[in-house]
């Protein structure tokens, strides 16, 4: 019995689109836009292919609200390092701060939205602004702890409407700008950070989680960069939560629920991290199988959880890695 | 005088709680964030045991702790150890596992009746004027107990000392031949047994409801925070702190703000000592 092993190796035309020489061929151009093509036209056409299923269509909105939870998490774990256990305080800042805007003030709808994301991702920056100095499993424990208090303070206070929450929220004028307002959102989000990723401040975030003494040495402030990092993040996802109430017109203590915290995590873990766009691929899996699984009720959650240990532990590369391998390379045994 | 007694109380309750979370943090490093979910489940094991099988009272809390402290091993030996020093991997892993240990008692156990424990001991004498359920005392007499039977263990038995040799130095000890896997497995299963037994201790005081598993988490965290993550004495002095506080705010405001009054300790903690009080972790280290 010889001994084989498979090696892998970039296709040739991997390597050929790789420089600025992709423009002259359309077929390397097609290769390299056709996944990004895909994915925009797709999320574009969602709406007016489920014409006919207007459930479906809400389901594909409560999709992008999660998705930009999973890709603002996918940002703070796998780029910046930190793990954020709370995803649902984002969106119950978020989603409150609108309402506040919206039902007190009185702003319209493409006001309040934009504002309740700004001071809502204020807010939170502010409240997590303790443990960015640190490192270790702070933040985590802090972020962990955060949605229960809320939902604790607002309940003992009886203010913003209790338990019963804040009704009379504005709805959407019509049904697709309720449809194209997120999912035009999401992916410009899903790109924004891609880019910004790549940019020179992409660079120290990622150092900061690699090694934050070097960043440190450089002269660059790590619990500022942190924080600027908390805010994007945090932003985005107020803005999610900005959305969801807007599409409830209720803004109420379900939007701290412990699924906003859990989907976005096991999305990134499933679709695979740091690429942002294995965050989406993640929750397009997850969200359609959690309307499927309806009738299990809190039990999803612990699906949910098997999946993600699951894959944590024997899959750790996530979906979107092994298509993108399969994508640019192939496999062959060989000799040793 | 009632603060004092109650305090005193709560704070060995609290201090119980979260001696497992610390133990286990002291020596694998690991946040162990299923903490509250074992306490919980051990909970349900032992109503199961008491109630589906029919076995004594004693027996079933035997049982009970005995199977939460293999649960804990397992999740150590079969799942965490794979991940081991991906600290965002193991992070995610302690965490969901808990969350679906609570999630799926409260969709499969947990639910419809009321489940509650026996107590014990039923009657209550007077301690310095103020009336005490004798549940209670014992809580505080088995609280003092198991301080005092952990002090022991780590520093007379073979065992104990590789448990305080891999907490101080992980690589110094592995070269004096501890295995620091299989006192990771330990630990696991005694934080768990830990929490198992506080478990057994603290619920006949009330129901058995699926919210007490994040309640849980969430002081013991704080307390393993206050007094310095991994700090064992440190973790009994910042559950006196946080327990009297908490008895004060619910005689002055109200017990809804129990939790904020932990979140508040740790944030003021993180601002000031982020080590805790008795931290021995180089504030370099933390601090960037």
């Amino acid at each position: 019995m010889e001994a084989r092993r498979k090696e892998r190796i970039d296709r040739g035309i991997k390597v050929r689109s790789e420089g600025i020489y992709v423009v002259s061929s359309l077929k390397e151009m097609l290769y390299v836009a056709g996944p990004r093509v895909f994915l925009i036209a797709g999320l574009l056409l969602l709406p007016l292919v489920l014409e006919m299923a207007p459930y479906w269509k809400r389901v594909v909105n409560i999709m992008c609200v999660y998705g930009m939870l999973a890709i603002s998490f996918d940002f703070l774990a796998n780029i910046v390092g930190l793990v954020c256990l709370g995803g649902a305080m984002f969106i119950g800042v978020g989603g409150y701060m609108t309402a506040i805007f919206n039902v007190y003030l009185h702003c319209p709808v493409y006001l309040a939205i934009p504002l309740a994301g700004l001071a809502g991702a204020s807010i939170c920056t502010l409240l997590l602004l303790p443990c960015l100095s640190l490192r270790g499993v702070y933040f985590a424990i802090v972020t962990l702890m955060y949605p229960l208090l809320f939902t604790r303070i607002i309940e003992a206070l009886n203010i913003l409407g209790g338990t019963n929450g804040i009704t009379g929220l504005d709805s959407f004028p019509n049904p697709y700008l309720e449809n194209y307002v997120i999912i035009i959102l999401l992916l410009v989000f899903v790109f924004g950070l891609r880019r910004l990723v790549d940019e020179d401040i992409g660079l120290v975030l990622r150092g900061i989680k690699d090694n934050d003494q070097s960043v440190k040495a450089s002269g660059i402030n790590v619990a500022h960069m942190k924080a600027l990092a908390v805010f994007i993040a945090s932003f985005i996802g107020c803005l999610g939560g900005a959305y969801l109430a807007h599409l409830y017109m209720w803004a109420g203590l379900s939007l701290f629920a412990l699924d906003f915290s859990i989907i976005p995590i096991a999305a990134v873990t499933i679709g695979g991290g740091g690429s942002m766009l294995g965050a989406l691929i993640g929750t397009f899996i997850l969200v359609p199988l959690s309307e499927f699984l309806r009738f299990f009720g809190t039990f999803r959650i612990v699906i949910y959880c098997l999946i993600l240990t699951g894959f944590i532990v024997f899959k750790s590369e996530g979906l979107l890695t092994y298509f993108a391998r399969k994508y640019d390379q192939f496999e062959r045994w060989a000799k040793i | 005088m009632d603060i004092l007694v109650y305090g005193t109380i709560n704070s060995v309750t609290l201090s119980l709680l979260s001696l497992g979370f610390t133990l286990v943090y002291s020596i694998s490093r690991l946040p162990n964030f299923a903490h509250g979910a074992l306490y919980i489940t051990t909970g349900y094991f032992i109503y199961l045991f008491l109630n589906g099988l029919g076995l004594s009272y004693p027996l079933s809390i035997i049982f009970g702790i005995a199977l939460t402290s293999l649960i804990g091993a397992m999740m150590y030996r079969l799942i965490l150890i794979r991940i081991r020093g991906m600290e965002i991997s193991e992070i995610i892993a302690t965490y969901a596992i808990g969350l679906a240990m609570i999630e799926g008692l409260r969709w499969g156990g947990l639910r419809g009746t009321t489940f509650t424990l026996p107590s014990f001991a039923s009657g209550s004498r007077d301690i310095l004027g103020v009336s005490v359920d004798d549940q209670r005392l014992l809580v505080v007499v088995v609280g003092f107990a198991v301080f005092a039977l952990l002090y022991f263990f780590v520093r007379l038995t073979r065992n104990g000392l590789a448990l305080r040799g891999i907490a101080q130095d992980e690589r110094a000890a592995m070269m004096l031949g501890i295995d620091s896997d299989r006192m990771a497995v330990v630990s696991f299963a005694m934080g768990s047994s830990l929490a198992g037994l506080s478990a057994a201790l603290i619920l006949p005081l009330g129901n058995i409801v699926v919210e007490a598993g994040y309640n849980v988490l969430v002081f013991s965290i704080a307390v393993s925070v206050i007094g310095g993550l991994g700090s064992w004495s440190g973790a009994i002095i910042a559950s006196f702190i946080i327990g009297f506080a908490q008895i004060l705010t619910e005689k002055f405001l109200s017990s809804h703000f129990q939790m904020v009054i932990a979140l508040l300790a740790i944030i003021i903690t993180l601002l000031i000592k982020p080590s805790g009080i008795l931290g021995r972790q180089k504030e370099l280290e933390e601090r960037v």
